[in-house]
């Protein structure tokens, strides 16, 4: 059977496994992003911070995403079998470009920018949100972004704990040694990449200061 | 219309040090001297920046720190607005030491315009000019008001300028946003770093023209920073000569022409 005879047979699965596979990635990015803009600003204001913030997150980052996920299942509350261990995971994943790029946008803020802002009596919390963040978004969007795109093909992998999404296809495709099957999930995963980043693009470019 | 007077309100409640109520009438209500540096120095570590310096800057008067690169001018400045805080000595800025200001009112009571102007690039020119106003809570209606004032009183017709954005306009159009913009909430004390430095000749001269008619009509006393002689010599009423983070001639333009010591007379030389 060819992959699109399967993805049109089987389109209710398909759509099902698709939409569980942007929920999973939805919600972890949703949730790196509550967690990671938090601590890329605390960074840039506590120097002292910034080492070992963006260590525990570069370590996260190298841990390969098959042994996380089966690292978390023995874990309490956050672990076990399911969609939640997966969100986790992904969590984890996306926070270290995020972190990264939330304080290299607010640190690339023109210091003469900072200054007049400072010496017009903004409190800091004011600088903060009137100057440096709004100036640091496109930065600060372009990690996200990064982070979406990754947390797609991660994602491909929480099939392995139960957590449904695309990777059911392509776990499935590789047990029954039938590439149509595998593709069934792959192809949908990479579109959906590809809609993702073109889609957060687009918000980019319309949150660009410099673009307007 | 919501009736508020923040702005003034808290100014007037937060000290007898008599900030400015009303638009333009800054000069008759502040204490005299405006500013003043008592024995004051800035020093990094061993390092001394500043100091001691003694100077006392009138209300109304315009008085340019001139000096070399590294002599402590913007140093000066920055303890005027706390961005700095003075190691020795005290400043003392509308009657009352640096350190006993609560710093946001202090900064809002002394407008600050750099060399890079630091004009914020993601807002309009009548955002930057109101940012101030807004920061103070002020009715919409009386900021635009404010705003379109300020843009007519440096030469950019608000018209044709409010809603452009800093990378829309010249090096010259960008300082003029700059002054508005320290002008915005009406402060008393204006502190300026070299702001006319990185525009051409022609503009500059325009631009001193025009900053020396606007701040004595409107009262302001103005703290000027520049290296350049001609620009202290036409904007001051008094010339503070720096070296080396000391004070080594005070007087008028004139004073300074004819004045036999060395600090002067190199300077001279230049011009």
């Amino acid at each position: 059977m060819s992959v699109f005879a399967f993805l049109v047979e089987y389109r209710e699965e398909v759509w099902l496994r698709t939409m569980e596979h942007l929920a999973l990635v939805g919600i972890s990015t949703a949730g790196a992003i509550a967690i990671g803009v938090p601590l890329g600003i605390a960074i840039t204001r506590r120097e002292r911070l910034r080492a070992p913030v963006l260590g525990v997150a570069n370590v996260f980052q190298t841990i390969p995403s098959l042994a996380l996920f089966g690292f978390l299942i023995p874990v309490p509350f956050l672990g076990g079998i399911g969609a939640r261990t997966a969100i986790v995971a992904l969590v984890v994943y996306a926070l270290l470009p995020i972190i990264r790029n939330t304080y290299a946008g607010v640190t690339g803020v023109d210091p003469a920018i900072r200054e007049a802002a400072r010496g017009m009596g903004m409190t800091d919390r004011q600088v903060l949100g009137l100057v440096e963040l709004p100036l640091a978004v496109p930065v600060m969007l372009a990690g996200i972004r990064v982070a979406t795109v990754i947390g797609v093909g991660i994602a491909t992998i929480a099939a392995a704990i139960g957590a449904g999404g695309l990777g059911v296809f392509i776990f499935r495709g590789v047990a029954m040694v039938d590439h149509a099957v595998i593709l069934a999930g792959a192809v949908p995963a990479a579109l959906l990449a590809l809609l993702l980043d073109g889609g957060l693009h687009l918000v980019e470019r319309r949150l660009d200061w410099r673009r307007r | 219309m919501k009736l508020s007077w923040t702005g003034g309100g808290v100014k007037r409640a937060s000290g007898g040090c008599a900030a400015p109520t009303g638009p333009w009438e800054s000069a008759g209500r502040v204490p005299d001297p405006a500013i003043r540096f008592e024995a004051a120095g800035f020093a990094h570590g061993e390092q001394r920046v500043l100091g001691p310096l003694d100077l006392a800057v009138q209300a109304g008067e315009t008085v340019v720190l001139l000096g070399e690169s590294g002599a402590g001018k913007t140093t000066a400045l920055r303890l005027v607005n706390a961005l700095l805080s003075p190691t020795a000595g005290a400043v003392h800025v509308l009657g009352r030491r640096t350190s006993e200001w609560d710093v946001v009112r202090l900064r809002r009571s002394v407008g600050y315009v750099i060399q890079d102007v630091g004009l914020f690039p993601h807002l309009t020119v009548a955002g930057n000019v109101g940012l101030v106003p807004r920061l103070e809570d002020w009715p919409r209606d009386r900021t635009e008001r404010r705003v379109g004032e300020l843009l007519e009183l440096v030469g950019l017709p608000p018209g044709e300028f409010a809603a452009r954005r800093p990378h829309e306009l010249s090096g010259g159009q960008r300082q003029r946003v700059g002054v508005a913009r320290a002008l915005a909430a009406d402060p008393p004390i204006l502190l300026c770093d070299e702001p006319f430095g990185a525009v051409d000749p022609v503009t500059r001269a325009e631009l001193q023209r025009e900053f020396t008619a606007l701040t004595t009509r409107l009262g302001t006393t103005v703290l000027f920073v520049t290296h350049d002689v001609r620009e202290a010599l036409r904007l001051g009423d008094r010339v503070a000569l720096l070296d080396v983070g000391r004070l080594t001639f005070l007087g008028t333009p004139a004073g300074f022409r004819s004045s036999g010591d060395p600090g002067p007379r190199a300077f001279r030389e230049l011009v």
